[in-house]
């Protein structure tokens, strides 16, 4: 193959024929370090097929031996036989749910602040801190929580603190950077002269902000909504720590539930045959939510381009 | 007001206008500089927030840990059942880990960024490739902790070790690597490149002498953040690495890393001081590295 591909440099493409203008083991050379960079960035499909696939095949049981009507129903009791992983799946929406109406205003609100409102001075101090609190790890998060917000939240309950209302807490301050962040690049992008029109015409600083700027932004504000979303959903440690680990549909938010994400670290350790394969399960469940989540995030952003 | 001599009609309206104007001024609706002044300082609320949450969360941390970290802490070694004693295991083991993962991750990254700012055409294959890094990105980390076990562990039959762990945190990091790379590359200005190229340079000349060092400076800084989010992943290796307190030497020895054993000792909830201790330099450790990263990037802007 590869002399036909140097003996006809006039008809190939363009990089082709600069390259024919070499000798042949440069041109050659050139080649192969191309295929290998090539073969690098596929391997990023490549890990990605493989997590499902193997994933997927880890969990091959869930269709012959537990069954999708098993599988998908609200009692998971992995001992009698019972994988039902609804009310894990109620515990993961109810605590992403929470996390987003805490966390959204926090983010966004500290995104505008810092493009739009404070001052050169100010904005060296918070914007460092912001990217900090997005390096603080997860296990730090669900140790702080443990610690210091479930205490606080039995003395208001009245119970232990295990449930929603702490993962609320502690997944609202873990999501606050990741929207931050995004925000801040949405906002960012927006020309100086439309906010510069606005004020021109007599429109208040918190008009400019209201009318112009986060409608111009709303594409990029829902992006960052739906990855800090994906954060909050994928979540696991801090969670697992704060959430008091009951596989049930909760009476309060004060009371013990569950999610995917904790219940898969918390059985991974013991488990064993059908109950691992349910775990393998939930795994598949939680790749194609995230991987679906980042799908959608293409999409939009694809739309506000063309 | 002034158009007395006018037709009644238009006097009325405008009479009307004005009372509706004032109404509007005073009872009714509230003026805008008073909304301007409450929402800006709503927005100031969230950032202070933000910022106190972030000060809180370290000088806890802090407080609580600083009175239990001592040279013995560092440098001991865990003790009976109560984890007694210092944590140097579990420091070994994470530096060792995350090492190994930044030598398997950062090539390949790099290299995968260089396809795709120098070399790519936009198109349906490069788009899938993009897909792909931002799914990577989003994996939940559990899940890669699961497809660590069942690969690396399982299948592979590495076991619960250094190198199946700095395998999967390796994919954990090589879409931050990417991003960052392809980045840098793209802020190479253009006439570097045709100076070499009109100098008789072939690409790959271009990229190894021009590109790769002219970018360098971004490019750690994206290393430096992608080791600190490595050290600080817990699910990720809590099921590749093992929970097994003990001082890796070879990359098929089990350890147990800072965060894992973190995990075990707040769970346990018996020593909390260890825990404490734990969290504190776990949480200096990325501190610095964030910093550094800080640093970088303004040196190489």
């Amino acid at each position: 193959m590869n002399s036909t591909d140097t003996q006809r440099p006039e008809t190939a493409s363009r990089p082709k024929r600069e390259l024919a203008l070499v000798s042949r083991s440069t041109y050659l050379k050139e080649r192969a370090l191309q295929y290998l960079f090539f073969a690098c960035a596929f391997l990023a499909v490549v890990t990605v097929v493989l997590i499902f696939a193997f994933t997927m095949l880890q969990a091959a049981p869930v269709f012959t031996d537990i069954g999708l009507a098993n599988f998908f129903s609200l009692d998971w009791a992995p001992t009698e036989g019972r994988f039902g992983i609804l009310s894990l799946a109620a515990g993961s929406a109810l605590v992403t749910a929470g996390a987003l109406v805490l966390g959204v205003p926090l983010g966004v609100g500290t995104a505008v602040y810092l493009t739009e409102i404070a001052s050169a001075r100010v904005r060296a101090i918070i914007s460092p801190a912001v990217d900090l609190l997005a390096g603080i790890p997860s296990i730090i998060y669900g140790f702080f929580g443990m610690v210091i917000i479930r205490p606080f939240v039995a003395e208001i309950s009245g119970g232990l603190g295990f449930g929603a209302l702490t993962a609320w807490l502690v997944l609202a301050i873990m999501i606050v950077p990741t929207i931050t962040t995004l925000t801040i690049d949405a906002l960012r992008s927006i020309p100086m002269g439309i906010r510069e029109a606005g004020f021109a015409m007599g429109a208040t600083k918190w008009q400019v902000i209201y009318k112009v700027v986060l409608p111009a932004a709303r594409f990029g504000i829902v992006d960052a909504i739906v990855l800090g979303m994906g954060r909050a959903i994928g979540e696991t440690m801090a969670v697992l720590m704060v959430v008091g680990n009951a596989p049930v549909i909760p009476d309060s938010v004060a009371s013990p539930i569950s999610t995917l994400t904790s219940q898969i670290a918390l059985d991974m350790s013991y488990s064993s045959g059908l109950h691992r394969t349910a775990l393998f399960g939930m795994g598949v469940v939680l790749f194609i939510i995230s991987a679906s989540l980042v799908g959608i995030v293409r999409m939009l952003s694809k739309k506000r381009k063309g | 007001m002034a158009g007395t001599g006018s037709a009644p009609e238009t006097q009325l309206t405008s009479r009307e206008r004005i009372k509706r104007a004032l109404a509007n001024g005073k009872t009714g609706r509230i003026s805008k500089d008073a909304a301007n002044a409450v929402m800006l300082g709503v927005f100031r609320c969230a950032a202070y927030i933000t910022t106190l949450v972030l000060v809180a969360i370290i000088a806890y941390v802090v407080i609580n840990g600083a009175p239990h970290i001592s040279p013995d802490f560092i440098f001991g070694w865990p003790q009976g059942v109560n984890a007694e004693g210092g944590i140097w295991p579990t420091i070994v083991s994470t530096l060792y880990v995350t090492a190994l993962a930044m030598l398997i991750c950062t090539p390949i990254a790099v290299l995968a960024a260089v396809y795709l700012a120098e070399y790519a055409k936009q198109g349906r294959l490069v788009e899938t490739i993009r897909y792909a890094a931002d799914t990577l990105a989003s994996v939940p980390s559990i899940v890669m902790g699961l497809f660590g076990y069942a690969l690396f562990v399982e299948a592979m039959g590495l076991g619960l070790s250094m190198v199946s762990a700095a395998c999967a945190l390796a994919l954990l990091m090589l879409p931050i690597v990417m991003r960052t790379t392809e980045e840098a590359i793209r802020a190479v200005p253009r006439y570097i490149r045709w100076g070499a190229y009109g100098l008789g340079a072939t690409k790959w000349q271009v990229v190894s002498k021009i590109v790769l060092p002219s970018a360098f400076g971004r490019i750690a800084t994206g290393i430096v953040l992608a080791i600190g989010r490595a050290i600080g992943e817990t699910a990720v290796v809590l099921y590749t690495m093992g929970q097994a307190i003990n001082l890796p030497i070879s990359p098929l020895d089990s350890g147990r890393p800072m965060t894992v054993h973190l995990y075990l000792l707040a769970n346990d909830g018996i020593n909390m001081n260890a825990a404490y201790g734990t969290a504190l330099l776990l949480m200096l450790i990325i501190l610095a590295f964030n910093l550094f990263a800080r640093y970088l990037s303004r040196k190489s802007r």
